[in-house]
């Protein structure tokens, strides 16, 4: 009726990708590194340049893991972490925001909160070891952006994870 | 109120030249649905006559709509038309109960459709057969060609409430999450339907992540989250106009799960700052906020009762996820969960009188309900992961959604009664999820 004339337009725009905005890195995205799982896209500049975004999402490690339910970082997490502390104040130039994730087995609501626990506690500790706050924020994507399907705890463990994507510009 | 109006120019009660009957309490035709029923009351939807030219198929499509509604309830059983004796071939004859008798059809619904210049009229009787007599009186609605559908479900509805007691459920719809693609790169848009998955319409785009949509109580206006500014926030949508605004305005902070008040006015969500999400409410004509928990842990999924004094949420204060009601201004919580595993997702009934609740136990999902003080709980459904009750208008039936296992796996709506029977897929074009049952139109 009277939507339904204005809604053809919407429908007519629709694409198939499931990127947002905010999550650009899954546009597209090929897995770069197999060995453990970690997907993400093409980032700018060279792996073998330690500058680059692309060497810290592949050498450095860009992603901390989580047990069920948890939030609290582990020694592994931790060491990950150092690197990117030191990453980020060497290349001062870039910023970062911190994705948290939940895995499948859970409501909606609650896992949005507890992938924003996660990212939290990962940002809560760059900037204890001295990353300026200024250039970090987080958001939880919940349970809407596993990278591994199965319904698994192979997969889940991979899911439960806090991403730090690095972006650049100083302003923000 | 106002799209009834639009779409159904009148609602006239017809001069009946049948003797009134009061409605049958305690008649042969009352199901009383809270005894449980276990056999289905047989009945009989003839084709509807055609009194104009050409309006045949309207007429046999809205008796089938009609038929289709109250055969899903599992409170009814279609006698097929096969078996039929009598004919209707005119609206205004006598009725053969006679003939209806030996089918044993208890109900008999009768009914005719004409049209003329884009507008149909179709009117309606429901008779108790074994009686002889009609139940209720006859009745007309009146609207434009495309809205027959609905038509079919205000007859439905009339013959459900006069044969159960119980208010209907037929003419509403469900605002939810049309789902496609894979499971990791999964596309999401808003979406309202009828009530049994007629009518899809899209209200987004799949470019920005949109989550758990909520109707107001006048099914006017919906609350979302979206991932429009990159950060999920609460958005609201009028549904005529298909135009949404940002809700919740602070930049850069992480807001979800809204609903509204019963006033409308008031909406109710989930804040996050820093690892603590609690839950705020915000008055949408002044944008004013208000802290209504404080703790350290996760409040979330905020609903009323239906007289906006209390509000039923979920926290993981005691460790993991239980239910807490607290007043609507906030303040002090009491728990009312307390059996095995995780509750979450609570959703107060239209009747004021249980929650609604997902439950996760031992590896398994389910869909229960509970009286409001946490009492008499019972569990509904069962599977891998079933998630996001919604109540039908008349508190009788639940939609949620469903997801199945695996890297094929896919979320469907289904619904079930409170007595968890009759579970039912809903058919939707693409996956769907995150449910949101509005008002009786």
């Amino acid at each position: 009726m009277r939507l339904s004339a204005k809604l053809t337009m919407l429908i007519a725009v629709l694409a198939v990708s499931a990127c947002t905005n905010a999550n650009r890195f899954d546009n597209g995205a090929v897995d770069l590194n197999a060995a453990t799982g970690s997907a993400g896209g093409i980032l700018p500049g060279s792996v073998n340049d330690p500058s680059s975004p692309a060497y810290f999402q592949q050498t450095v490690g860009d992603r901390v893991l989580f047990a069920v339910d948890q939030s609290t970082l582990s020694p592994e997490a931790r060491a990950t972490l150092d690197g990117q502390v030191q990453w980020l104040l060497t290349n001062s130039d870039y910023n970062a925001v911190i994705e948290g994730h939940a895995d499948e087995q859970g409501t909606r609501a609650y896992n949005l909160a507890l992938g924003a626990r996660r990212a939290n506690s990962v940002m809560e500790y760059l900037i204890a070891q001295g990353v300026p706050s200024n250039r970090l924020r987080f958001v939880s994507y919940g349970k809407e952006r596993p990278i591994e399907i199965c319904s698994e705890e192979s997969c889940y463990a991979k899911n439960r994870r806090a991403v730090t994507i690095i972006s650049a510009g100083l302003t923000g | 109120m106002k799209q009834v109006v639009a779409s159904l120019l009148a609602v006239i009660l017809m001069a009946v030249s049948a003797p009134g009957v009061a409605l049958a309490q305690g008649g042969p035709l009352r199901i009383e649905i809270t005894e449980g029923v276990v056999e289905p009351l047989p009945y009989a939807v003839p084709d509807f006559v055609a009194e104009s030219a050409g309006g045949q198929a309207l007429a046999q499509q809205i008796a089938r709509v009609v038929a289709e509604d109250l055969t899903g309830t599992g409170l009814f059983r279609e006698v097929p038309r096969e078996a039929h004796i009598s004919q209707i071939t005119s609206f205004g004859s006598p009725v053969q109960f006679a003939d209806w008798k030996a089918i044993n059809a208890q109900a008999l619904v009768t009914g005719a459709v004409s049209s003329e210049g884009g507008r149909v009229v179709v009117k309606f009787r429901v008779w108790d057969v074994f009686a002889g007599t009609e139940l209720g009186q006859g009745m007309q609605f009146a609207g434009t060609a495309d809205g027959w559908r609905r038509m079919a479900h205000k007859v439905a509805d009339q013959v459900y409430s006069r044969i159960t007691g119980e208010g209907g459920y037929f003419d509403s719809r469900v605002v939810f999450v049309s789902e496609s693609g894979p499971k990791d790169q999964r596309s999401k848009r808003l979406a309202v339907m009828d009530y049994d998955g007629a009518n899809v319409q899209y209200l987004t785009g799949g470019n920005a992540l949109v989550l758990a949509p909520r109707f107001s109580e006048d099914g006017q206006r919906v609350l979302y989250t979206s991932y429009e500014t990159g950060m999920p926030r609460v958005h609201v949508l009028e549904v005529g106009t298909v135009q949404s605004r940002i809700l919740q305005g602070q930049d850069g902070v992480m807001s979800f799960a809204p609903r509204f008040a019963p006033n409308g006015q008031t909406v109710v969500y989930s804040l996050t700052q820093g690892s603590n999400t609690d839950i705020w409410a915000m008055d949408i004509g002044s944008g004013g906020v208000r802290q209504l928990t404080s703790a350290p842990s996760i409040e979330t999924a905020p609903s009323y009762s239906p007289d906006g004094s209390q509000i039923v949420f979920e926290s993981d204060r005691s460790g993991t996820q239980q239910l807490y009601v607290m007043s609507a201004s906030g303040g002090e919580a009491r728990r009312i969960s307390f059996g095995q595993g995780r509750y979450s997702t609570p959703v107060w009934s239209p009747r004021g009188d249980m929650i609604a609740f997902t439950k996760q136990n031992a590896g398994r999902f389910h869909i229960g309900v509970m009286r409001t003080d946490g009492s008499e709980e019972r569990l509904l459904t069962a599977s891998f992961l079933d998630e996001g009750p919604t109540w039908a208008p008349n508190g009788r039936v639940i939609m949620f959604a469903r997801e199945t296992q695996g890297a094929q796996g896919a979320s469907s709506l289904y619904t079930v009664d409170i007595s968890g029977r009759n579970l039912k897929r809903v058919r939707t074009p693409e996956g769907a999820s995150d449910p949101s049952w509005g008002p009786l139109q």
